[in-house]
């Protein structure tokens, strides 16, 4: 199946990976011989199935809503690649005066 | 002593009767770690002083008739499972430094009944993967001959296992990944029921198909630690709400009269004449424990791959979008915007085949094309179970190979992905349909062993283990070692 470019630079900024322009066209073929391989299901007649949303089919156990968590932020935060009072810092994401 | 040539039953009734100690059992095993992983790399990280902290807190308890279920019993983890205060990496650069602030629950569960954790193991980047050469760690060589690929994505815990670095080891199935490897090592490994183990803590990959299990010497030995590892945890959503299961209950009782099902459409495929062969004698030898052989259809199998390569990395794109270089993982350097350092830190810190999932997914997803793909496939998902539900009216298990042949060597299917895809095309349905499934070694080919599958009815765990337990009862494949 083919895939267009302008569709893989779509898919590649959908799913935030940036792509080196030399490996483009590899990546290209190789993701177009996976979606190749999709067609095989055009043939299934699912015109009476319904689609699966567990294989047991059994309802989900909910619990009581308890708080059970206590508050690990200087835990969650230890693990973060930049932080400051306590906050996540990050590239400046709004554009304006300050 | 040679304690690694104890099976791990045997290890507890040695600790219980105090023939040795847990210290002397880790210390043998880390040792032995010592001596030989480089070989194999099957470890990403070694916790020798936990380990020992562990053991001597066993033996105490031994000393003092306070002793838990399984313990000063040795074991490996997966590196996809989280441990509080280790470094859990499920084999990423993205996660090389990561420290999760809590434990899985399958770690959690076996360290409260005494386990000692030896280190975590390699493994195919985030479980994607069948040869484990896609760990930023380095690929795992296969303890029977190191050329070749120890199979994954649990390679680390199969190769460690084989190698006799470990009794045993955790590993997680989302299309074959503990069955695989346990077959190109010549090891037992068996994924239970969807939902029997609890997902909570175990890195997610594909949420509606990853089951955490075990590989192991034996039926015997799996039987004994999967039991200690199942059970509801109500901090798993799809974890199913029913007691842990007797699995050693039924473990000898006679097969007589079973029925076992060879379903036609695998039988139709070219094999090679080696597997055939195997294969061919493993019935027989079934035939002459009494069990009966029925050919089954499962006529929308063929179906299984292409369903696979849609539901796994559509749900693989949506679970690694949590990986941003904000909270927690890798981050690119001096990102100059938002865009920016998400783009990059998603180039950077993801292998070439994580990041072809997610591209494979997010396309299956994206706007005009989720009912043509993730619906459909969804859709077809449900005819291979009904295939299974109708089969299992006529029979107890289902056998076939677990894999196309044995192991193959490193860097041999490295260029087309389909190729390395195909290694999972009998164990993808039970995953597809939620299904317990087991390998065991039933031969060997070139001084390379390999396995047979039984999958079972939903539940079913205790009646695939009884077949696997019947079988090793009269056979010596499973007690085949390699010499490192």
């Amino acid at each position: 199946m083919a895939l267009s470019d302008k569709e893989l630079k779509e898919i590649t900024y959908l799913a935030r990976i940036n792509v080196k322009e030399e490996s483009f066209s590899s990546l290209k073929k190789e993701l177009e011989q996976i979606l190749t391989l999709f067609e095989e299901l055009n043939e299934a007649d699912t015109s009476s199935v319904e689609a699966m949303s567990h294989p047991l089919d059994l309802s989900q156990p909910t619990r009581k809503d308890e708080v059970t968590e206590e508050n690990q932020r200087d835990e969650l935060l230890k693990n973060a690649p930049s932080v400051k009072s306590g906050l996540f810092i990050v590239p400046k994401v709004i554009d304006g005066e300050a | 002593m040679d304690l690694h040539k104890l099976s791990l039953k045997d290890q507890l009734e040695g600790l219980k009767k105090s023939e040795f100690t847990s210290v002397e059992l880790t210390s043998h095993y880390l040792k032995r770690i010592s001596d030989h992983d480089e070989k194999f790399n099957s470890f990403i990280t070694v916790t020798e002083e936990n380990a020992l902290i562990q053991a001597k807190a066993a033996d105490e308890r031994y000393k003092n008739n306070k002793s838990l279920p399984l313990d000063g019993v040795p074991i490996a983890h997966k590196d996809i499972f989280c441990t509080k205060g280790v470094r859990t990496t499920c084999g990423s650069k993205m996660l090389s430094n990561f420290e999760a602030p809590y434990s899985s629950t399958v770690y959690t569960k076996l360290d409260e009944q005494g386990m000692v954790m030896l280190g975590k193991t390699n493994m195919d980047e985030f479980a994607m993967g069948s040869s484990n050469e896609t760990s930023y760690f380095g690929p795992v060589s296969n303890p029977w001959d190191t050329e070749y690929v120890p199979g994954g994505s649990s390679g680390g815990s199969a190769s460690c296992v084989s190698a006799e670095l470990a009794p045993i080891a955790t590993a997680t199935d989302t299309g074959g990944s503990i069955r695989q490897p346990a077959s190109l090592c010549g090891l037992t490994g068996i994924k239970p029921t969807y939902g029997r183990v609890s997902r909570y803590g175990m890195i997610a990959f594909a949420s509606s198909l990853d089951q955490g299990g075990v590989v192991a010497r034996s039926a015997e030995d799996a039987a004994l630690i999967l039991e200690g590892m199942s059970g509801h945890d109500p901090k798993d959503s799809t974890s199913l709400k029913l007691p842990s299961p007797d699995l050693t209950k039924n473990l000898k009782n006679s097969i007589q009269g079973m029925k076992i099902g060879l379903p036609k459409e695998f039988f139709e495929k070219d094999m090679p004449s080696y597997l055939e062969q195997s294969i061919q004698e493993a019935i027989e030898t079934y035939k002459s424990l009494g069990a009966e052989i029925v050919e089954v259809s499962l006529k929308n199998i063929n179906l299984s791959l292409p369903i696979y390569y849609i539901i796994a990395p559509a749900e693989c794109s949506a679970n690694l979008s949590r990986y941003d270089g904000v909270r927690y993982g890798y981050r690119c350097e001096d990102p100059k915007d938002i865009e920016d350092l998400y783009m990059r830190t998603r180039e950077e810190g993801f292998g070439a085949e994580v990041k072809r999932r997610i591209l494979i997914g997010t396309y299956a997803l994206s706007a005009g094309f989720y009912d043509a793909y993730y619906l459909k496939a969804q859709k077809c998902r449900q005819l291979v179970a009904n295939d299974f539900t109708n089969a299992f009216e006529s029979v107890d298990v289902i056998l076939s190979p677990t894999t196309p042949g044995t192991a193959f060597k490193a860097g041999e299917k490295n260029d087309d992905p389909i190729e390395m895809y195909l290694q999972d095309i009998f164990t993808i349905p039970a995953n597809l349909a939620g299904l317990p499934g087991i390998s065991i070694p039933c031969g060997e080919h070139g001084g390379l062993p390999l396995g047979m599958q039984l999958v079972g009815n939903s539940l079913q765990e205790d009646k695939l283990l009884q077949f696997a337990h019947s079988y090793q009862s009269n056979t010596d494949w499973h007690k085949k070692m390699p010499n490192i």
